[in-house]
This record gives structure tokens, sequence and C-alpha cells, in this order.
């Protein structure tokens, strides 16, 4: 918690609601980040360059950007940076907020993750088929007939499971779920 | 030695081969591997992009069922996103307090609770290498795979975040190659053996993930690989499933066999093919199963002295 | 009460009349506390004026003892000892409360500070009325003096005492002296070459009538105190006898052992069994490695004693040990480097041509490995381009946090040496650059003339698998150039780590050895980072060099002369005051039980065998007061901090609690304790 140490709320609210994130005052725009990111040369805004804006209060800028939903969760970024700044965590924090402003309403990457959720609130465990199903299908069909040979390959080596598994205690998770979006982010 | 034991949710599907050769050799290696009773999702890298209190939550299910499953003090979890999801959540409960009762106000509300730091977790290449101990696992092999190129991946979850607790290098890791080594194969050490396979941007922008996913085929391949091996169904799935699509995109001709650490323990072991669920990957692993057993071509031994000429400059140690 | 105790609270500007009430304080000292016949607020007690108000009042008013309610003691305890001294006052019959920073700095409310401040002047006031006159002593200096270290800080100290005409003996761990500054080939910003600065002063060492040179020695162990100094030192055996040695290098010549130099060829080259560090070696006498001799191994060859012209070689030569006193200890024992290693995706030791900075020192000095020629591995090709990352192991949590000083400066200067060599392209890749001192920002201007380029970003990794045309066959530094914004892959030939200073691996043992402090990461601690940087908190023990903290030759050399001029000041005076604030065992009561040898953290206790009573060295004791407290049979007294004046000043600072709001001095504690 920064308490007063800024008067950038945006900046305030990222350090907020990541666990460990007031180490983010110390970055040293080092590039680290930028430099290790497998998926850094297709974003939008480097990391180091996201963090540059944060502090500059380009809120809209910066949630608007795909360099959140382009993360790959490598983690090499957190590891290898100098200041030991939870860089993944931040961008986790950074998805959160955008979906929260609804930034990225109608574009893939959230609508994935929620397809997932989606699922994992119905049965409790993650059902492909039927995400790769509706994803696809409301997500640039025509496009997906490449993954044509992929499908057919998965369906006859018998990886892909026809129907959903639910757990028992569906009911529970269920509770613990409601209860937890009810808490704020920590 | 008693473990909780968490599949996830691919070991049902799309990873199923893993789970049988896990289950094959567990009884050889001495694992007792206990599933958890009515386990949920971990959540993978979706839950935590949608709201973060409500991922931590889900995975704090299975941490408290497991932690109240008689006894049970270590979990492992063969899946290295599973792994990730259920250690960093033990860990950011025991770090941060405000994390710790988040969580366990949302799991009162489900008559559960979790007290960070009941549970070990683990990975299951780790409970592997360091419990039964690669000497253990050494004096079983009866079929040494002698013969086999096999470059080993870890992908990225598995060795990082550290949070503090290095298992293995996270930059340069070595548990899974000592492990090939000791059932008989030619290690092949390759430069990209810890990088990304793209996750589930196969999903969300495919350019990027195959480029990622071809630079991991291409680089085994130019070290010679016969196969790869993985420990985590998403890196399999990336670089099997889509191995066609990948060359397809960029007019390659890889052709490389992705498997299990487990199912290529259990070849060593002497176990068939079939009950290690080999034959179910996608770029199929038959041209790989008939070299074992083959003639290895011994390396030109290196002359003891320098010769005089030798201009070259000493090596540092390592 | 017969005292008459005079109180003067300082402002101190602001800084503690802005939270305290001082012209009240004063006013209510005289009104409240027994003894007070004087009491005044002024803006600064610490001037000339302030000081001349008590040396007056003394004078005038016959006072007997002096309150000063101010700052810390650690700032103007002396000053204001000594004012009372000037009037005629023993020193020690003054004491000071700390009103700044035990009460202003530290109390945000304003009337709890006022509370806390009539608490701490009422506890001086009651405690001062019990303390005593003390003389300090004085003992002499002995006028010789060690350095541990021949680096260039320790040579340079060596250099200024012995010219001024006092002994020193100088004790380098290595074979011979010089240290790092021998590695290196030339130094920024004047691209002097090393040698051919360093060497001139290591002949002048090692001709130097008073400097007593111990090579390839160490110190074993130290004690005593400022002043008086006893050194054993370990003189460890050359296998060569110095008197017949005539430093031919035959034995050299015939050697058939080679092996890989890890010291001083920074592993890149090779030595033999029997050696000299480098031809310019001070002192001039080879030196035989047992670990890799063949003779030391099975007993067999001993070339180097059939060639001996002189019959030097003695296989039967064994340690010495030598004890030493001196007056003055400087230690300039110097730094290690960073263990690259640490970082794996730099590829040090996977990628053949990744190459640290000392490494390449010796690649360019003209007496290194290859002649000075800057190329790659093979020994043979000259890089085309050459790619020096900045920051190795420094700025960074996981590693060492500080900045290393030295390393942009460096890479700098290579970049010149391989344009100079190679006319390869050159890539820096930095955070900052740092190039603060004399003559630094020109030559970082020379640098951009001569066309070196400059990436900001942070190394990621260096790679040797391609992915791009023109990959193929190179080493592969990504990094993100921040300056645009863009991950860039730059293919070189060959890539220079800087790697970061680190305090040398046995640093904490050194600085436990001496009784000195050293900080987490291993430099030793300075008395002040502004003010004493080449002193230590032990008197008699200074530092000076890369021991004290990464720093360039400049500053490293002025340190050295610093040390030697604290040093000579000492002499020159020819005693040194101990403070007479010590501990003193009353034999009478001592039953040798010892429980306080052990227990004294300066080793100042030691056991009087015939009188079976423990004895405390009044130099050696700080009066820090633990054998005092800890004595089952109370046989030990502090001096200045003895039971009546700590329970005066407990009575004191209860003022409020003891006798209500008012502060009548309580009567002295009954009970009878020895003073």
């Amino acid at each position: 918690m920064t308490e007063g140490q800024t008067k950038n709320d945006f900046l305030s609210e990222v350090i907020a609601k990541t666990a460990g994130g007031e180490t983010l005052l110390t970055c040293l725009q080092c590039g680290t980040c930028g430099g290790s990111c497998p998926s850094g040369p297709d974003m939008d805004y480097t990391p180091r360059k996201l963090f540059a804006m944060i502090q500059a209060d380009m809120k809209e800028e910066v949630l608007q950007s795909n360099t959140p939903w382009y993360c790959v969760s490598c983690y090499y970024c957190m590891t290898r940076c100098p200041k030991d700044i939870p860089i993944t965590d931040i961008m986790y924090t950074l998805k959160n907020m955008a979906v929260e402003a609804k930034y990225y309403d109608s574009s893939d990457a959230p609508d994935f993750s929620e397809s997932f959720i989606g699922y994992v609130e119905k049965y409790g465990r993650s059902f492909e088929l039927g995400l790769a199903t509706r994803y696809h299908l409301t997500h640039k069909p025509l496009s997906k007939f490449s993954y044509g040979p992929f499908a057919l390959g998965m369906l006859m080596k018998n990886r892909v499971s026809l129907t959903p598994e639910r757990i028992e205690n569906i009911d529970q998770l269920r509770a613990i779920l409601n209860k937890a979006k009810s808490l704020e982010v920590v | 030695m008693r473990y909780g034991y968490y599949p996830g949710c691919s070991l049902g599907s799309t990873a199923a081969p893993y789970d049988q050769s896990t289950k094959a050799i567990a009884k050889p290696l001495g694992l007792e591997l206990e599933e958890i009773h009515d386990w949920n999702c971990c959540g993978a890298t979706e839950y935590f992009s949608i709201q973060k209190t409500a991922a931590y939550a889900l995975v704090a299910r299975n941490l408290a069922l497991a932690a109240n499953q008689g006894g049970i003090t270590q979990l492992t979890a063969p899946c290295s996103a599973c792994y990730l999801n259920l250690r960093k959540t033990d860990n950011y409960m025991g770090k941060y307090p405000e994390i710790n009762a988040h969580t366990n106000e949302a799991l009162a509300a489900g008559g559960l609770s979790y007290k960070p730091g009941s549970l070990k977790v683990r990975h299951l290449l780790d409970v592997v290498v360091n419990d039964v101990g690669l000497d253990a696992i050494k004096e079983k092999v009866t079929s040494p795979l002698k013969g086999l190129r096999l470059a080993p991946y870890y992908g990225c979850l598995l060795v990082r975040p550290t949070l503090g607790e290095e298992v293995d290098d996270p930059e340069y890791p070595t548990h899974l190659d000592e492990l090939l080594d000791v059932v008989g194969a030619t290690v092949v050490d390759f430069p990209l053996k810890a990088h990304c396979c793209g996750g589930h941007m196969t999903q969300i922008s495919a350019d990027t993930a195959y480029e990622l996913i071809r630079r991991i085929l291409q680089n085994a391949d130019e070290y010679k690989a016969d196969a790869i091996v993985t420990v985590c169904p998403m890196c399999q799935l990336n670089l099997d499933a889509y191995q066609s699509q990948v060359n397809g995109h960029f007019g390659t001709s890889f052709n490389l066999p992705i498997l299990y650490f487990t199912q290529i323990i259990g070849l060593a072991f002497g176990m068939k093919p079939k009950e290690l669920g080999i034959g179910k990957e996608i770029v199929s692993a038959s041209p790989l199963l008939s070299k074992i057993g083959a003639e290895v071509e011994e390396p030109e031994a290196r002359p003891a002295r320098r010769r005089r000429d030798d201009k070259s400059l000493p090596m540092p140690k390592i | 009460m017969t005292e008459k105790v005079g109180v003067y609270i300082c402002h101190c500007g602001s800084n503690i009349a802005g939270q305290v009430d001082v012209e009240g304080l004063a006013k209510w000292a005289k009104e409240n506390l027994d003894g007070v016949v004087v009491a005044r607020d002024y803006k600064f007690m610490c001037s000339s004026l302030g000081q001349e108000l008590i040396e007056d009042d003394i004078k005038n008013e016959g006072l007997t003892r002096v309150v000063v309610g101010a700052c810390s003691p650690h700032l103007h305890e002396k000053t204001f000892r000594r004012a009372c001294a000037n009037a005629g006052l023993n020193p020690y019959l003054c004491q000071m409360a700390s009103l700044r920073e035990q009460v202003s700095w530290v109390t945000e409310d304003k009337e709890l500070a006022n509370t806390k401040a009539k608490a701490l002047i009422s506890g001086a006031v009651h405690r001062v009325q019990f303390q005593k006159e003390l003389e300090a002593k004085e003992v002499p200096v002995n006028p010789n003096t060690l350095v541990v270290g021949a680096g260039i800080a320790g040579i340079q100290a060596s250099l200024e005492l012995a010219d001024a005409g006092y002994q020193v003996y100088l004790v380098e761990r290595e074979p011979s002296i010089g240290g790092h500054m021998a590695q290196f080939d030339k130094t920024f910003p004047t691209l002097d070459c090393a040698a051919c600065i360093l060497t001139p002063r290591m002949s002048d060492v090692g001709a130097h009538p008073n400097i007593n040179l111990l090579s390839y020695s160490e110190v074993e162990e130290v004690s005593g105190y400022v002043g008086n100094f006893d050194v054993r030192l370990r003189k460890r055996a050359r296998y060569i006898n110095e008197d017949d040695c005539t430093g031919c290098g035959i034995c050299i010549d015939k050697c058939p052992k080679k092996v890989i130099d890890d010291v001083f060829e920074a592993g890149l080259g090779y030595r033999k069994a029997v050696y000299r560090p480098f031809p310019q070696a001070v002192p001039k006498f080879p030196v035989i490695d047992t670990e890799s001799c063949i003779y030391f191994e099975r007993g067999t060859c001993k070339a180097c004693e059939k060639f001996c012209p002189t019959g030097a070689i003695d296989f039967e030569q064994e340690d010495t040990l030598l004890d030493l006193n001196v007056g003055n200890i400087i230690l300039a024992t110097g730094f290690d480097l960073f263990d690259v290693r640490r970082i794996p995706q730099y590829g040090y030791g996977r990628l053949a041509n990744v190459f640290t900075n000392l490494e390449f020192e010796r690649l360019c000095n003209a007496a290194g490995p290859t002649e000075g020629k800057v190329v790659m591995r093979d020994g043979v090709t000259q890089p085309k381009s050459v790619a020096i990352i900045h920051c190795v192991g420094s700025r960074d949590v996981h590693y060492n946090e500080y900045c290393s000083a030295v390393c942009c400066m460096a890479a700098l200067k290579f970049g010149h040496l391989v344009k100079e060599k190679t006319g390869a392209e050159v890539y820096s890749f930095y955070i900052d650059l740092r190039t603060n001192q004399k003559g630094y920002e020109e030559f970082y201007n020379r640098l951009l003339e001569e066309g070196m380029h400059f990436i900001r970003g942070r190394v990621a990794e260096v790679t040797d698998a391609a992915r791009m045309p023109g990959e193929e066959g190179k080493l592969i530094v990504q990094a993100e150039d921040t300056l645009l914004g863009k991950q860039r892959r730059i293919p070189v030939d060959m890539v220079i780590l800087m790697a970061g200073l680190e305090s040398r691996a046995d640093a904490h043992d050194v600085a436990l050895k001496f009784g000195i402090s050293c900080s987490m990461a291993g430099w030793f601690t300075e008395r002040h980072p502004k003010l004493a940087p080449v002193a230590t908190m032990t008197d008699g023990i200074f530092i000076a060099g890369t021991c004290q903290g990464p720093k360039d030759i400049p500053a490293t050399v002025a340190q050295g002369a610093a040390a030697s001029a604290r040093v000579q000041s000492m002499i020159t005076r020819g005693t040194v005051e101990i403070e007479p604030i010590v501990a003193t065992i009353h034999e009478e009561n001592c039953s040798g039980c010892r429980i306080c040898n052990d227990l004294c953290p300066f080793n100042a206790i030691d056991f009087d065998e015939e009188k079976k009573v423990s004895v405390i060295n009044q130099a050696l004791c700080k009066g820090c007061g633990t054998c005092v407290a800890a004595c089952p049979a109370q046989a030990i007294s502090g001096a200045h901090f003895n039971n009546d004046q700590i329970f005066a000043e407990i009575e004191g600072l209860l003022y409020d609690a003891v006798s209500g709001n008012g502060a009548k001095a309580a009567e002295p504690a009954k009970e009878s304790v020895p003073a």
C-alpha cells in the first residue's frame, strides 16, 4: 500500500491490487522485461514502456493496449527484474482492470478467458471441446478452417473429451467463488 | 512415499497419456499417489486474468481439500501450470496477509479453510528426481534407451517464478537432463530448453504462438534431437498437436515426436508403449521406438595434451 | 548536594526550538531542579559565543557541573568538554542531553516532546552531580606501521609513510605486489598504460630502505590497541632461498608442468608450477606452487633444482612466523570480481566467446596470453563486432544492489581499445552511463565521436540460437532498446561482461581479525562516510582503496595518501589519548570466576594466573559496561557509569512520577556499592 505516496490514482490502484506492487515505484526502466519477453515484439508497448505509461497516469492507453493480453506468463521478466517487481502479476492486475473497465468487450483475449471460466464455474472442471467450439465459432469462424487437421487429429487420438465432467460439490465451489468475487482484489 | 495427487483437467483428456504413464510408473518408483477427492480446475492462466481474488479461492479449495485428506502433507501435480497455481497460492497466502484473509473468507463460504504452509506443493518431476532419486531409478532401468537422442524441454512454469525457493535453476535447469542421462539416453542440451512454448496464445494470437513453437522445434532439430521430452500438458499439446500447423505456416517439415518424461521412464523400465499411452501423440513416436538399442557413435576422444601450435584460450570452468 | 550546575539549552536554529519550548525549558530547569544555579537558552551552543557562555559562567558563577541540552554527543561532546577544560573545569564534569536526535527530530507531538525534553534535562542534571573528575591517559605510539595489501592503495600509503622517514611493514598475500592494477592494460580516462605508471612505484617500494616488504605472506593474528599493536605474520615458503636467488628465471623455463593461471591471467593463460605472476614482479623471486608441482605430487622431476645456477631451490623450506609490533595498521586489501556464472543467461562458460572484463584486460595487455591481440577464444580470429554488457551483477537485488562505480568508464575504455586494435563495431548495452569525474564525460564524448554504438537497454540474454538471417554462427545479444521501445537482437562475435566489484571472499574474516566492522556486502566500514572515509571505529586501524567500497584509481590513490596522512599525524604527535571511560576490577572482590573474560567484545580482559584474578587492559577497554553488569560479585566498576550516576539519572528521568510535577532531586541510593 502506498498511502499517499503518489497523486497518481491509476498508479496507486495498480499497486494496491498487486501483492508486492509497491516495488513498481523503484523501476529503473532498464528494459530487461521488454528484452526478455517472448511476445514483446507483438505487443503495442513493451512491458517496460507500459510501466512508464502507468507512472505517467496514462490509464486509458494502458488498459486499451494489447500488452497484458499478449503476456504468456513465462515469468522471465519477473525472474530477471533487478528490482524484483512482480511484473507478471501486474499484467494480471491490468487484465482485471481492463475487463472491469470493459475496454476489451468484443476483442479476442478476454473472451477466451471468460469462456474458459464459464465452464469452470458450471462444471468445476474445464471443458476444452465446449470452450474451443464456443470461442472459435464466435471469433472469426471462417479463419478457423485451418484448425481442421488439428481438431481431427485430436479427435482421432481420443484426446478430446466429448462431454464435460462435473465435480460433486459444485455448489460448494460456486459459494466460494461468489464470495470471493464480492471481495476486493489485493 | 505417499502424496496427494492433483492431476488437473487436461490429464483427463488432451494429456491422458501423461496420466496413464504416471500411474504406470508410480508402483515401480514406490510412489503412492492418492488423487484429491473432488478436486476442481486450477484456473490455468485464465481465471487470474479476470478476477484475482476468485482465482486464488478457486485454487485454494484444492489446497483445503488436500490438506484435510487423511494426513496428506505433500501435494504433487504433473502439470506445470497446476503446479505453479497451487504453489503460488500457498506461497502468496503465506506471504501476504490480505490475500490470506480474503482467500480464507471465500473458503469459509464453502465451509473450508486452509492454513498456508500446511502442504508442500511439488511438481511430479521434482518428486521423481529428488525423492525417488536418480540412483534408485538407474537401478530399475532394464532397457536403457541407448541410441535415443532426447532433448529435455522444461517449459516455463516448472522453473519460474522461483518465489524464493529454487528447486532447479530458473534459467538453466538440469534435473530433467540428469534424469534422461540416467535412463541411458543421449541428452541433447539445447539452448531453448527453458523457453516459452506460447501457452494459450495458440487461441489468442496464432502467429505469436506458432513462432514460439517453431523456435523450440527448430532448435531441438538443429541439435539433432530424435524427440523432445516434456513435463507439461500444455507444452506437449503445443509442440505436438500444433506441429503440423507450424509446418504449414512456415513451410518447415518438422517431424519430432513429443513425449512425457513419465513415458520415457516407463520405456526404460521395459514397459510396453501402449501401457504408457504412447500412440496417442499426433506426431508419431513409432520411428523413435525402433531406434532404441541402436548403435551409438562414440564421440572422438579428445587429445590429452594441447598441441604445440594450439593458440586457443582455455574455457572457464563451470 | 553542594554542586553548582549550569544548564544550557540550545535552539539549534529551529531544529530543537521548532518543537521544544527552549526558553521555558531553561526557566523550568532553574526553578525546579536542585543544584541548578544558572540556566540559559541560546541559538547555537556549539558556536564560539555559545561556548564562551559556558566558560564565562564557570569562571564567574563558580560552576562545578555543566549540562548542555543540544544535539547528539557524537557531534559536540568534545566541543563542550573542551570548553569546560578551557575554563578550568574537568571535562568529565560535563553532561549532554540529546534534545535533537532524541526529542525534536523524533517526536511529532509538541506536548510529548516538551515532557521528554524535561525528563532528559532532569536526568542529566541529577546524573552530573554524581560525576567525578577523570583524567585521560596517554599511551605512546609505535612509529612503525603495518600496511596490509600491496595494490596501488597499499603502495601509495607505504611510499608516503616511508618517504616521511617511518618504518613500514608491507604485507601482501600474492607472490608479487601490484594488485589488480597490474593486470590492467590501459587506464581511463587518460589511457595511460597501467603497468607504466604502476611499475615505477613498485620498484620504489622494492628498493625503499624504510619499507619491509613481506610478500607471499598473510597476517594470522592481531592483538593490542592503538599505538601498540602486536601482529603475527605467516611468511609462506616459496621453496626458493631469497638470499641465493638472482631472479634469472631458468627454473621457470625448465619446469615441465604447465597449468592454467587462474589468478593473474584470470584463467586465460598458462603458467608453470614454479612461476612469477608477471615479468615485472616485485620481488623478483619466483614461487613453487605445491599443488601443481610434480615433485610435491609424486617426488620426481626436480628440474628447477637441477638447473638453478645458484642452488637456490629448497624443497625443505618451511613457513616462518614473524611477530611485529606496530603503532597503526592500514588495510588496503582490495576487491574481488562478481562471479558471472551466477547469471547463466549471459552464457559465460557455455558460449565460447563470452568474456569477463578482467579476462578482456588480459587480452588487451601486451604481456598477456595473446600478447595484446584482441582475438576470440580460438586465439587467432579477430572479432568484427563486440558487445559490451554493463551492470553484470550490479544494481540488482538478486546479486548486488549497489553500482560498482568503475564499469561504465571501463566499458568505454574497452570500446576504444577494441576499435583501435581491430576496427570492429562496438555496442554498449547500458542502463545509465556513469561518467562523473574529471575528464570522464569528455571521454564518453570521444567514444561517441569514434563511432561506438550505445543501446540503452539491460541485456536480457546472450544466445547462439539463431532465428533470423545474419545470426548464424554469431552470439546474439537480446535487449529492449528502451529509447526506441523495441526489442532488438544484435549479432556479434564477442561479448564482454562488465562484472561488478565485490568485497574479497574473506573480507568478513579479515574484519573480525582486525576488530573492525564491515557491511553485509563485506565492505569495510568507515568511521563516517563523508568526514572520515579512511578511519574506522577502531582507533589505529585505517582503510584505503576498494576494500572500503568500489572506486576508481584516482580515488584509491587519494585514500591511500589520506590513510598515510592520518597515521603520520599519530606518529608525529607521539602519543595518543585514551578515554578514561573504562572499567576497573577490584581485586579484593574478584573471585576469579572469569565470566567477564569471554564476555568482553574487545578482548580487553586477561586473567592473572598468579593472583587468580581477572585484570582489565584499560587501553583496550572501551567502557561498554558488559563486564560491569555481568560480574556476579559486583567486583567491577565502570568509570563515568557507576551505579550512583545511573540511578540518579533514572530518578531524574522519572521526575514527574517520583515527586509530582516538581523535580526535587531524590536521595542517592542507600546501598553501598563500590564507586
